[in-house]
């Protein structure tokens, strides 16, 4: 178990590293989306303020999204997913090293890039904090339902709009308390209750999305 | 203990047992509907705050019920695909969905047009309007979802899935939207104090709502014949069936 689990985690980094497009073009997506905001709203400072945790989410959940559709596909194309399955291996390890991997190549890059955004829409350190901790609760979320949209929507013929329209429903709760916590922090309140809630969300989701796509997974190839 | 239920996984026994209930049930639902919103819209009295038009309740109300009752009957009906692989279990989310879409596209619709003249609005984010459209998006996800492969089978599985996750969502987004929006805004125009109805409202309301879960039952019933049908037509059974109809 652990070692399709580290050799899928390994392979898919080798990956990231030769194919550079495949993350970068989400997170120059999300860094444009950020950017057409403010020129479609006005550059108005305290409206931006006010507006900059929905603004923020919203972007990163797009981005997300558009960079998982690539997810699996890859492997389902060149046998990869058929041979695995074929061979009776358990699939739950190597699941959980595509969503790690993901989270790497998607979460974690907007986790190092929120001083930027927090510059860019003008946000105080409070809420800068808070949204840290939401990006940190939040995107392996995202990372997960995400690879459930994207081994549902395996071998369907309108892959990337079908995925949007079957995951970005599942995403509200997580937009609503993300974004509620941003903003309860730039009013300087407390907002460990959506960060909690939050926590909540992602304990079920790990402890039950890998087990959807597995079963996903295997309904595309078999 | 279910035993006695396996008969039915076999898409021939259950062709011919909702060909039957389907008789029983479709002239049932209409009578019911017919009389429901007939005594409704034409002989209950007018509500003292509302007027007349709080009438397009015997429609909204069922409608938005029901919406809810399709997507747990088919949420049932994933469940059982996915642990008994039961094919049929499938093919009747395909039955569902559209049905399902289309109350909740009812239950949006009137509401909006009982929401003009009382609230004075056609939309507001409200936590159960909301929650009512993001239904509608779970419904037409599922729908895409199954129509979306080459082979059928595989978008069945698909949407079974994806509403089985969709029922687990659904309360979780229920009470997130709930919790959202009375952080937004406080007692506006949405605060909608539900007035105890009065019996003489109440009857052909309840009429009403049995009625439309009726006529889901007799259109599932009709849907998932057809479905049997299309996915067995290669069939010998279907063949000789289709002969004594012509």
């Amino acid at each position: 178990m652990g070692s399709v689990y580290l050799q899928t985690l390994r392979r898919d980094f080798r990956l990231m590293t030769r194919q550079k497009s495949d993350w970068l073009n989400p997170l120059m997506f999300f860094l444009i989306v950020l950017t057409l905001f403010p020129l479609g709203i006005g550059a108005k400072p305290n409206l931006l303020r006010e507006i900059a945790p929905g603004i923020i989410w919203i972007a990163a959940l797009l981005s997300v999204l558009l960079g998982s559709e690539r997810l699996f596909r890859q492997d389902y194309k060149d046998g990869v997913l058929e041979q695995l399955v074929a061979a009776r291996a358990p699939l739950f390890p190597y699941v959980l090293a595509k969503i790690s991997a993901s989270w790497c190549a998607s979460g974690l890059p907007l986790l190092l890039m929120s001083p930027l955004m927090a510059l860019l829409l003008g946000l105080d350190s409070k809420a800068y904090w808070a949204m840290v901790g939401t990006l940190i609760i939040g995107t392996p979320l995202l990372s997960l339902l995400s690879a459930l949209g994207a081994a549902l929507t395996l071998s369907a013929e309108k892959g990337g709009i079908l995925l949007a329209l079957v995951i970005l429903p599942l995403y509200i709760p997580l937009l609503i308390f993300a974004s509620a916590a941003v903003e309860q922090a730039g009013f300087g309140l407390g907002y460990s209750a959506q960060l909690a809630v939050l926590g909540a969300m992602l304990c079920v989701a790990l402890a039950g999305v890998p087990f959807a796509v597995q079963h996903a997974l295997k309904l595309n190839v078999g | 203990m279910f035993k006695w239920l396996d008969p039915y996984a076999k898409p021939q026994t259950l062709f011919n047992l909702l060909g039957r209930w389907q008789r029983v049930l479709m002239p049932l639902g209409w009578l019911l509907l017919a009389i429901g919103t007939v005594w409704g819209l034409g002989f209950t009295p007018p509500d003292y705050q509302q007027g007349d038009s709080y009438r397009i309740i015997h429609i909204h109300v069922p409608a938005a019920i029901w919406s809810m009752g399709a997507y747990s009957s088919m949420a049932i009906a994933a469940f059982i695909a996915l642990v008994w692989q039961i094919k049929v279990a499938q093919w009747a989310i395909g039955a569902m969905a559209p049905i399902g879409a289309v109350f909740t596209a009812i239950a949006l619709w009137t509401g909006a047009a009982w929401g003009e003249p009382m609230w004075g609005t056609w939309w507001v984010w409200d936590a159960r309007l909301t929650s009512e459209l993001i239904l509608l998006f779970l419904y037409l996800g599922v729908i895409a979802l199954q129509n979306a492969f080459s082979e059928q089978a595989t978008g069945d599985k698909a949407a079974a899935v994806l509403a089985l996750v969709g029922v687990v969502n659904l309360p979780i987004i229920h009470y997130s939207v709930e919790w959202w929006n009375t952080l937004h805004q406080g007692a506006t125009i949405t605060k909608f104090a539900k007035p105890s109805i009065d019996p003489s409202m109440l009857w052909p309301l309840l009429i009403c709502i049995v009625a439309l879960g009726v006529l889901f039952g007799a259109l599932v019933c009709q849907r998932l014949r057809t479905s049997i049908l299309r996915h067995e037509q290669h069939r010998p059974w279907v063949r000789q069936w289709a002969q004594e109809q012509a």
